[in-house]
Formats: C-alpha cells, structure tokens, sequence
C-alpha cells in the first residue's frame, strides 16, 4: 500500500506538560495510503501524538513533517495545514448551533472560499457516504452519538483532506453504536485514505491497519503488522496490555 | 405634582432624561465595540494584545467612575486641550461618552469572556482542526454559541451604564440627577415626590430593558 515519500515524519518529537515527559524521542513514519493504530494504556501520550501532527499542540523539540514540508508554526500556513488534515475527536465536537449539513459546508466555504451551492452538493453526497443523508438539517444535538460521529467524519473529509487522524473515535459511543462509524472508518481505510487512529477496537486494528503501534510513557515500544503483534508483542509492557484488553 | 405642572420644570425633566438617554446610546454601542474587540485580545493566542486586554480591565474596572469622568474633564480637556465640540453641553457630553465607554468596556470585555469560557473547548479545537483562522474561529463558532451566557451579564451592564450616565452631571452636563437636584433646592415641599418621579423614571426605562435581555438570552440559547 505504502508507495513514494511518506506522508506524515516524526522524527526525535519531545513534548512535556511542565515536568510531566508526555512524549519521549517520538519517531514515526506514515505512508501515503497507510493506516496506522496507536494502542497503548491510558495516559500514554496517544492523543497528544495525534494533536502534535495537526499542531493542536506544539512541540518542545524534533520535527514533524507533512507532505515533505515541517509543520508551520503559526498563522495562514498553519491553517491551511490544518485544513489538509482531518482530525475526528472522541467527543466528536460538531458545531452546537449549526445544522448537520452547515457543519460539513462551513470549512469548505470559509477556509477553501468554495460556493455555498457547491460545497452544499458535495456535503449532501459525503453524508450519502456514511448514511445520514436525511439527517442533513438537525442540529447535532438531536443526532444519536454514532450519527454525530458519522457527521463529524463528513465534516473532515468535506476538506478533501491528505490524511485522517481519529483519537478514540468509538469511545464515548453506546457499543450498539461502535459498528456503524468503524464501518465507515473501514471504507475509508479501503479507498486508500492515509489514516492514524488511535482506538482499543482490536478488530479494527486486526483487519483494517497495515501497522499497530504501542506506546506506554510517552515512547513508542513497539511498531508491527497487526498480525505480528496481536501473535506475538515483544515487550513486556505489550504483552501486559493486551492479556488485560483481549480477556474481555 | 404643581411641580412638574410648571413647562419649564417639565422640560428640565425632558432633557434631563434625553441626556441620560444619549450617553447610554452612544456608550452603549461604543463600549460594546470595544469590549468585544478586548475579549478577542483577551483569548488570543498573541501575549502581548492579551496583556493589553488585562491592563485596560485592572484599569479601569477598579478605578471609581467618578474619577475617571472628572479626569476626561479636568485632563483631556482642560490640560490636555481636547476639545470634542465647540458647543459646551456637547463637549460635555462627548467627554462623558468618552469617560463612560473606557469604563463600561471593561465591563463588556469580562462579560464576554465569561460567555466565551462556557461554550466547550473542543468547539474552538474543532474549528481550529478544520483550519479557520482564530478570528473566524471566534466570530463564526463561539460567539454564537456564547450568546446566551453573553446576554444576560450585558443587560445588566447596560442598565448599570444608563444609571452610571448620571455621573456626567458632576461635569456640568444637565442631566435628570442634576435637573432633580435643582427642583428639589428650589422645591423644598415636593422633595419626596420629585425624588419619587425620578426613580420611577429610571425604573420605567430600566425594568423592561432586563425582561428584554433575559427573554433574548433564552432565545439565544444552543442546544447540547
Ligand atoms: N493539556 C494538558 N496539560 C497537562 N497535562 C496534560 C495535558 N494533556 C494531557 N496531559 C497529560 O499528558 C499525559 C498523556 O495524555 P494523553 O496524550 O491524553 O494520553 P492518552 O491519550 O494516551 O490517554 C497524561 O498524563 C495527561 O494527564
Ligand atoms: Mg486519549
């Protein structure tokens, strides 16, 4: 699947929160197409690595690189960066006051200066995409978690995005809601999107990731193909956290 | 009521109350400007407008209004020469909007943060993910969400700038409190009624401007 330069770099990424060492000597190399899932215990510094590569959160040192530029620091650049990159929250954080379809339009409108009646046809078709179409003009608050997760996703792929982060994107949602947005998750990952998603559905990283990371205390210990790893994790700290996830 | 009976009593009434009217318009709409603009400096990212925006608040939030009215007369006009018109009563006048707007602004500025602080941080981290910048991030997801929390402080803001308007009558403007304190001198049997006309006037015009901003702050408010 991995074809060219990669898409997203990490190299020698150090981020603290006052003393607290959040991410230690992170390095990491994205494909273009790849999907990659980061797994780890709670505190681990997961989400943070994810919002270091849109800069949701700045770095202390090491470089990150998107498309063969580093990460710009402020201002124009960094939000046309930001608007090549879709980032899908666990609280998936749509506008309160704004429709479904506003949601999906607004990025498209304001930050690409696409016309209002294009960008309207375009959302329309990516909410076709992941199954609520006629939920176009609620407010996200009368959606269902699993259809406010759908909407969101809509929302960052309307952006025509290079890359897809999702941190935990099934966790606040009732179980009965978790299929219908790794369904989407998993259509994406087959049309060839570049995606980092940090989330404990084994079965997702089983059959739709190309490389499982694990993480614990701000490093990243191990990086292998899903098979490899679930089979057989070489750390200690691996094997201990899967024998505590994989029992129930 | 033989007070008010006299027209020249009446008209002194009138225009006492036009005054208090106009300083509330104009400061009303001057300080919401530039509240706003301060609680954009407030929240952004940039240290130095933030700095800004605290000094102004600390400034002139914690100095007594009195002073600062007597310091718009006394240090931009008579010191400093700034002369806002040719016309005494509208130089009066504009120094007090001046003095009323730097002031009232203060006010407006930690209304809004508070309303900015009660909308969800991942709204701003949403908009700022799908890459609008921070001033879009502001005008188009926050302060719309921010509303309701915003509206119901400013009212009272705004009724306490109406009743703070009266302030400008220690400059030599003649305004409701300074036309009531010459018809109570020269009125010495009617003090309770003048007094009651007055108060009840500032409560007719200030009671429903609070019903008007608690029934907007209801409409205002955004589904969670
Ligand atoms: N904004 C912040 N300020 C201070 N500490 C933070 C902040 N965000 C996260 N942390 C801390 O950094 C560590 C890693 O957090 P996080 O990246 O959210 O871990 P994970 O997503 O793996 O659970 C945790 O100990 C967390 O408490
Ligand atoms: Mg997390």
């Amino acid at each position: 699947m991995t074809t060219g330069e990669p898409l997203i770099v990490l190299d020698g990424v150090n981020k603290w929160f006052g003393p607290l060492h959040v991410l230690d000597d992170v390095s990491l190399s994205v494909g273009r197409g790849e999907v990659v899932v980061v797994i780890g215990p709670s505190g681990s510094g997961k989400s943070t690595l994810c919002r270091t590569i849109n800069r949701l959160e700045p770095i202390n040192s090491g470089t990150i690189t998107f498309d063969g530029t580093p990460l710009p620091a402020e201002g124009k650049a960094l939000a046309k960066l930001r608007s090549e990159v879709g980032m899908v929250f666990q609280s998936f954080n749509l506008f309160a006051h704004k429709t479904i379809l506003e949601n999906v339009t607004l990025g498209p409108v304001k930050v690409r200066g696409e016309k209002p009646a294009a960008a309207r046809e375009r959302g329309l078709a990516l909410l076709d995409r992941v199954g609520i179409a006629n939920q176009a003009e609620k407010y996200p608050a009368q959606l269902s978690g699993g259809q406010q997760q759908r909407a969101a996703i809509a929302r960052a792929l309307a952006m025509q995005p290079k890359a897809m982060l999702f941190d935990e994107p099934t966790s606040a949602l009732d179980p009965e809601m978790v299929g219908e947005v790794l369904e989407v998750m998993t259509s994406l990952a087959r049309d060839g999107m570049t995606m980092v998603v940090v989330t404990h559905e084994m079965g997702f990283a089983r059959h739709a990731a190309n490389r499982v990371i694990f993480m614990a205390d701000g490093k990243l210990v191990e990086d292998a193909p899903p098979a490899e790893f679930f089979a057989n994790p070489r750390s200690e700290r691996a094997k201990d956290f899967l024998s505590k996830i994989l029992t129930h | 009521m033989h007070v008010f009976a006299d027209p020249t009593n009446l008209d002194a009434y009138l225009s006492g109350f036009l005054w208090i009217l106009k300083l509330t318009g104009a400061s009303a709409v001057l300080a919401l400007v530039l509240g706003v603009l301060l609680a954009a400096f407030r929240v952004s990212p940039v240290p130095v407008l933030r700095g800004f925006g605290a000094a102004w608040v600390n400034i002139f939030r914690n100095t007594p209004l009195t002073l600062i009215i007597f310091f718009c007369y006394f240090g931009l006009y008579t010191t400093l020469g700034l002369t806002l018109s040719d016309d005494l009563d509208l130089n009066n006048y504009w120094l007090g909007v001046v003095g009323l707007s730097v002031y009232t602004a203060a006010f407006v500025c930690e209304a809004v943060r508070s309303g900015v602080n009660t909308v969800p941080a991942g709204q701003a981290e949403a908009a700022r993910a799908i890459g609008l910048t921070f001033f879009q991030t502001l005008r188009i997801v926050i302060l719309p969400q921010a509303g309701r929390a915003v509206v119901a402080p400013l009212g009272s803001v705004l009724i306490a700038l109406c009743k703070n308007a009266t302030i400008v009558g220690t400059i030599g403007l003649i305004e409701a409190s300074s036309v009531m304190k010459d018809l109570i001198n020269s009125n010495g049997d009617a003090v309770i009624a003048i007094f009651a006309v007055f108060a009840g006037t500032f409560a007719a015009l200030l009671i429903p401007t609070g019903y008007f901003f608690g029934w907007l702050a209801n409409r205002l408010a955004v589904k969670r």
